[in-house]
């Protein structure tokens, strides 16, 4: 049973050991990417996770978008899951990250949070990993939606794979950093479960994920543009349409170009939007969590 | 060793925390001064309140004190936060794995969070499970663990960073008697291969009998600090209880032959002398009365933490009141 009689005899020297310091950055950077790592271990160690997430998407998609579509007109012949398409990709997203984001709750309750909290690195690459762990493993999770693709009538480009892959790691980003920000004020697991959803089901709606934002009422319409998340289905559906011949009517009715009081803003200006907005939340919630921690 | 080892492991002096509590302050630590040589194990006992997890967290960099200072390891606790959390161990009351993860991979995240270099981190972490006996579990899930071997994880992962000082809040806490037993024993194992300083928070007294050196903390002040052989002295003495076929002869005699006041408390013969076990030869040739029984009984810590705590002191002697003065007979 003991091990006194095997143990190199080498271990007396518990000082000689401590790593240098560091130069500060180098050290912060790599917490950083330490935390980040640790969400992708739990990924794989969670494999049940991963198929489950997908069913909803997979869902909304052959399910609820084969039933629209008998009913919606898309202005011409396009499939209504081709337009459905790329909004349901960036709302898998939304839920995987923002679960991700809130699971700092979950790191607080059952201690883990406390390890991080005493090693010798800042609070904002506990921050940072955390985001950037979420928002990789929810765009890990929505790839293998990306093998849908065909099924919808759309082509394999790589050029589209990459731009889709781009914006699906903004858009749970973004969702990633809105759930670590929401975890630094609620402190336990039953609260965080219906505040998130009450988070994020609006910001789903709201985006023109499930439907045109063409011709919306004035109110939603006000709403949609207020919602960062349209900044990412709105550049992603831009990416996926551009690759079929639509008519001019559809272009209207299904990819409506986005106006700030008369201006049409661009795609580029749309994701970086998101950009900013993101690291502004980012920001915030490291803010908050090194004075409030 | 190396150029880092100057002074005491841990010195405090004035240190204090006070919290508000609506608009009255609480001042859970008041003043303390503290000073723990290094390779000691040191003792931290308390009554619940007492301000010992207060002050664990005020030397461990959690919380920053409202006044005084502190030093682990050469560096202060505030300016120097993280010198002095890579120079400390920490093993909490609550349990901060992740579950989800493998053993090994929880002590490689610390490994990594710590600056460790990858050819270190691989040998100490052999090390470390090798010392808790986790090395053939160290691909398991930590959430297959029982409490015990999670505890062992903890352990072994406050000491994957090589720390100076190593501090444990009680430890053994909800633990069944032979895992508290076998922490101990990786304690003593881990003190006679390192030069390593551990403070220890617990409030089993049995423990507390493992450490080089024992403070009492009570109402935010330490009200007593020394060896736990001085403290046991401190309050005096041995009790013997006999049973005998004439007390009133036996209590007589003692106090003739022997110079000390007996009593009778709960059916037994009892007095309190300094060696008790040296006297035991005497009853028998010097009473003459016929002897049933002797039972000797050593001053236990426990007594100790009661006499200095008064939260609910004790009276070893029985209902009637103590006819040995606890303090101050030696």
């Amino acid at each position: 049973m003991t091990t006194r009689d095997t143990a190199p005899a080498g271990t007396a020297a518990p000082l000689d050991l401590l790593p240098e310091v560091r130069s500060d950055r180098a050290h912060q950077l790599r917490a950083t990417w330490v935390v980040t790592r640790r969400e992708l271990l739990r990924l794989k160690q969670d494999k049940a996770r991963m198929v489950t997430m997908l069913l909803q998407p997979v869902l909304f998609i052959f399910v609820m978008g084969t039933g629209l579509g008998s009913i919606v007109d898309t202005g011409g012949g396009t499939d209504f899951r081709t337009f459905l398409y790329p909004g349901v990709l960036a709302t898998s997203v939304l839920f995987t990250a923002a679960f991700a984001g809130i699971s700092l709750v979950w790191d607080r309750e059952f201690g883990f949070l406390r390890e991080m909290m005493v090693a010798p690195i800042s609070r904002a690459s506990i921050i940072w990993g955390k985001c950037l762990g979420g928002a990789i493993v929810a765009t890990l999770q929505s790839l293998v939606l990306l093998a849908l693709l065909g099924t919808v009538g759309i082509p394999y480009s790589p050029v589209l794979i990459v731009e889709l892959i781009g914006c699906l790691f903004l858009g749970a980003l973004l969702l990633t950093a809105l759930g670590v920000l929401l975890s630094t004020r609620i402190k336990t697991i039953q609260a965080a479960m219906p505040i998130s959803q009450l988070l994020i089901m609006p910001m789903m709606f709201l985006s023109g994920s499930l439907f045109p934002i063409s011709g919306l009422p004035g109110w939603l319409a006000v709403l949609t543009h207020l919602n960062p998340l349209t900044y990412v289905v709105q550049p992603m559906r831009h990416f996926t349409l551009e690759h079929l011949s639509l008519t001019a009517a559809e272009q209207e009715r299904l990819l409506p170009v986005i106006t700030w009081f008369g201006w049409e803003v661009p795609v580029g200006v749309q994701l970086g939007a998101v950009a900013v907005i993101t690291l502004g939340l980012v920001a915030l919630a490291a803010r908050i969590f090194r004075t409030t921690e | 060793m190396s150029d880092t080892v100057r002074g005491p492991a841990i010195e405090a002096v004035g240190l204090t925390k006070t919290y508000k509590s609506g608009d009255t302050a609480v001042e859970a630590v008041r003043s303390i001064d503290l000073r723990v040589e290094a390779g000691q194990t040191y003792g931290f006992l308390g009554p619940n309140g007492a301000g010992k997890s207060t002050t664990i967290e005020m030397l461990c960099t959690i919380r920053n004190p409202t006044s005084g200072t502190a030093r682990v390891g050469g560096f202060d606790v505030v300016r120097e936060r993280d010198q002095v959390r890579r120079r400390i161990g920490l093993v909490f009351q609550q349990q901060t794995l992740d579950l989800q993860l493998t053993a090994e991979q929880n002590l490689r995240f610390h490994a990594d969070l710590y600056g460790l270099g990858r050819a270190d981190a691989e040998r100490r972490i052999d090390e470390v499970l090798e010392m808790v006996a986790l090395a053939d579990r160290r691909s398991d899930v930590v959430m297959k663990f029982s409490g015990g071997m999670k505890r062992r994880l903890e352990i072994a992962r406050g000491l994957v960073h090589a720390p100076q000082v190593l501090f444990l809040d009680e430890p053994t806490i909800g633990l069944d008697p032979q895992t508290r037993a076998a922490i101990w024993d990786y304690l003593h194992d881990l003190r006679q291969r390192t030069e390593i300083t551990v403070f220890v928070t617990t409030h089993y007294m049995d423990e507390a009998e493992h450490c080089d050196r024992i403070a009492i903390m009570d109402h935010g002040e330490i009200v007593v600090e020394d060896t736990p052989e001085a403290l046991k002295s401190s309050i005096g003495t041995d009790r013997i209880a006999l049973r005998t076929d004439d007390d009133e002869v036996a209590i007589a005699r003692i106090r003739e032959r022997l110079g000390v006041e007996a009593g009778v408390h709960e059916g037994q013969v009892t007095i309190a002398v300094p060696e008790g076990a040296q006297v035991v030869p005497r009853l028998f040739t010097e009473l003459g009365v016929h002897i049933l029984s002797v039972t000797v009984t050593r001053p236990s810590l426990d007594d100790v933490f009661m006499t200095y705590t008064g939260r609910t002191i004790r009276d070893s002697e029985g209902p009637q009141g103590s006819v040995f003065p606890f303090a101050g007979r030696r």
